[in-house]
């Protein structure tokens, strides 16, 4: 047998752990391969199911070990990675729990797994230096020009807002709050970046999410703010332009003001 | 401590404080799993700078598929290129597995039959890394389970042509030599002797698990979750008696005791490198 159709038949067996082993393996005291290829089966699925658990702590840690097992399983079975970088793996994730018929009594869940992943690529993203204080005040001096500026936000910002208290939930898994007291049903709004070589996860109000997605989204600062004041909020807090200004700059997450006609 | 005897551990993060802490470090080099750093920015590439910075490291690569009947991931090999670059490392190793196939990446080093066909696809991937990376590569000796009806050479003599053919170096895991001798019914001796001893440019050391095959035989698993077992050090003592010392490293992935017990097992491999036991026996290199 040639070798790529080795590698297909040895690929689609290692997928499906009810397939037929492939045809020509061999073991020196004529034993069954099946225990030896069982190995590799092992690896695959051990190793991707564990990655996925050092992604998604949260999740497994609301659901157990077993649960979570055994959906990261269907997952791996479903999507197996792209790429070998697995801190890149499970991007898909959360809409796969979201679908996953006996994770459907937690209905949290899809999003702590959003705001979880959000987090590995806000820890990975490219570094960029953020805008002093008084570089801000500067721009904040030319009232004229502050509409049509355009705000560049750190490569390590997400934004997510869910209709679940994703950020109660998480802090109490980081010993912050208690779980119990968590109501998960409460909307909740989360600004995910990197702070301090970590990937912070801080509460926004749901008009402040709105207004920093629509700078993220590349809308200048004027249609941020109409973004933001036309949101139906559902924690119904009135949007605060200049308290949410100051969260941004406080966590060092605005790189660039752009006046009309500048670039970087 | 000479060049030829430099010893390392693999880089684990809980391990990163204590090697950038004010305290000792008696080791000569780190490695690191080339896709835990691919990055875009952030604090990992930042650590590795300063560590970097004081110690030699060892870039081993775990995605490449040089094993695989496709062609390499060109994109992968781009950014393999952009970590050598960027962390010049002593050396960039891989393995003679595969681990993608059909878009899908399996996270395992899968075996290959050994035939003139699979030959002279590894050759042209070996060839086509150090053509990107510029510098040769080390290939490192695989783990099996199982064999192939399609093989028609044995591992030694096929990882000796691709030496001869590429030009390039080998990474001699001594750990993968006992498995797979014990795996497959033979004495890891005669694969090491059989290897081209002056190629051997970095030496891997890591423990086992233990399995039964179909047929209650011993089945070891390379798990790099357990300290090196006395076997393969005796291996190890067998296979410097060939090659002289070699930068040794201790692998470790699972169940991660204390930055001290691996640096401790890496004194060890020099102990041993400097030992009189160890003596080459320059008709046999």
């Amino acid at each position: 047998m040639s070798g790529p159709l080795l590698q297909a038949g040895f690929a689609a067996a290692l997928r499906d752990p009810a397939a037929a082993l492939p045809s020509g393996l061999r073991a020196w005291n004529g034993s069954d391969p099946a225990a030896r290829f069982a190995v590799h089966r092992n690896n695959v699925v051990s190793s991707l199911v564990a990655a996925l658990a050092d992604t998604f702590p949260v999740v497994r840690d609301l659901v157990g070990a077993d649960f979570f097992a055994t959906t990261a399983r269907g997952f791996v079975a479903a999507q197996p990675p792209t790429s070998p970088i697995l801190a890149e793996y499970g991007a898909g994730f959360a809409d796969f729990v979201a679908a996953f018929e006996p994770a459907a009594g937690l209905p949290y869940l899809p999003d702590v797994a959003r705001l979880e992943f959000a987090r590995i690529r806000a820890f990975h993203a490219a570094d960029a230096p953020a805008l002093t204080p008084g570089q801000v005040a500067a721009r904040l001096a030319h009232p004229e020009q502050l509409a049509p500026a355009r705000i560049r936000l750190h490569p390590s910002l997400q934004v997510l807002r869910s209709s679940h208290a994703v950020v109660a939930l998480w802090a109490a898994h980081q010993g912050h709050g208690d779980l119990a007291e968590v109501d998960p049903d409460r909307p909740e709004a989360a600004l995910v970046l990197r702070v301090d070589d970590d990937a912070a996860v801080i509460a926004l109000p749901h008009a402040a999410a709105v207004f920093t997605q629509a700078l993220a989204d590349g809308r200048p600062l004027v249609g941020a703010v109409d973004a933001a004041a036309a949101a139906r909020a559902p924690d119904h807090l009135p949007f605060d332009l200049p308290a949410c200004l100051g969260l941004l700059l406080a966590h060092g997450a605005i790189t660039a003001w752009l006046a009309p006609g500048e670039s970087t | 401590m000479n060049d030829r005897s430099l010893v390392g551990i693999g880089l684990k993060s809980a391990h990163v404080a204590r090697i950038l802490g004010g305290d000792r470090v008696d080791l000569g080099f780190f490695e690191i799993h080339a896709e835990n750093f691919m990055s875009a920015g952030g604090p990992l590439l930042d650590r590795l700078e300063r560590i970097r910075a004081r110690h030699a490291l060892s870039i081993h690569g775990v995605g490449l598929s040089i094993g695989g009947a496709g062609a390499l991931d060109a994109a992968h090999l781009q950014r393999l290129e952009s970590l050598v670059a960027r962390f010049e490392p002593r050396w960039f190793s891989e393995h003679l597995a595969w681990s993608s196939h059909g878009g899908a990446f399996f996270n395992d080093l899968l075996p290959l039959p050994y035939t003139a066909a699979t030959l002279q696809r590894v050759c042209d991937h070996v060839d086509a890394v150090q053509r990107v990376l510029g510098r040769p590569m080390l290939l490192e000796n695989p783990s099996t389970y199982v064999e192939f009806e399609a093989s028609t050479m044995d591992e030694a003599a096929f990882i000796t042509d691709v030496q001869r053919r590429t030009g390039c170096a080998l990474l001699l895991d001594v750990n993968n030599a006992y498995v797979s001798a014990v795996n497959h019914g033979r004495d890891a001796r005669d694969f090491i002797d059989a290897l081209p001893a002056h190629a051997v440019a970095e030496i891997h050391l890591a423990g086992f698990a233990e399995d039964r095959d179909g047929a209650g035989a011993r089945l070891l698993i390379d798990s790099h979750g357990a300290p090196v077992a006395e076997a393969v050090w005796a291996l190890y003592l067998h296979a410097l008696r060939r090659t002289g010392p070699v930068p040794t490293l201790i692998e470790r992935d699972h169940d991660i005791p204390t930055f001290e017990t691996l640096q401790a097992e890496a004194l060890r491999a020099r102990d041993l490198m400097q030992s009189p036991a160890a003596a080459r026996h320059e008709a046999l290199a």
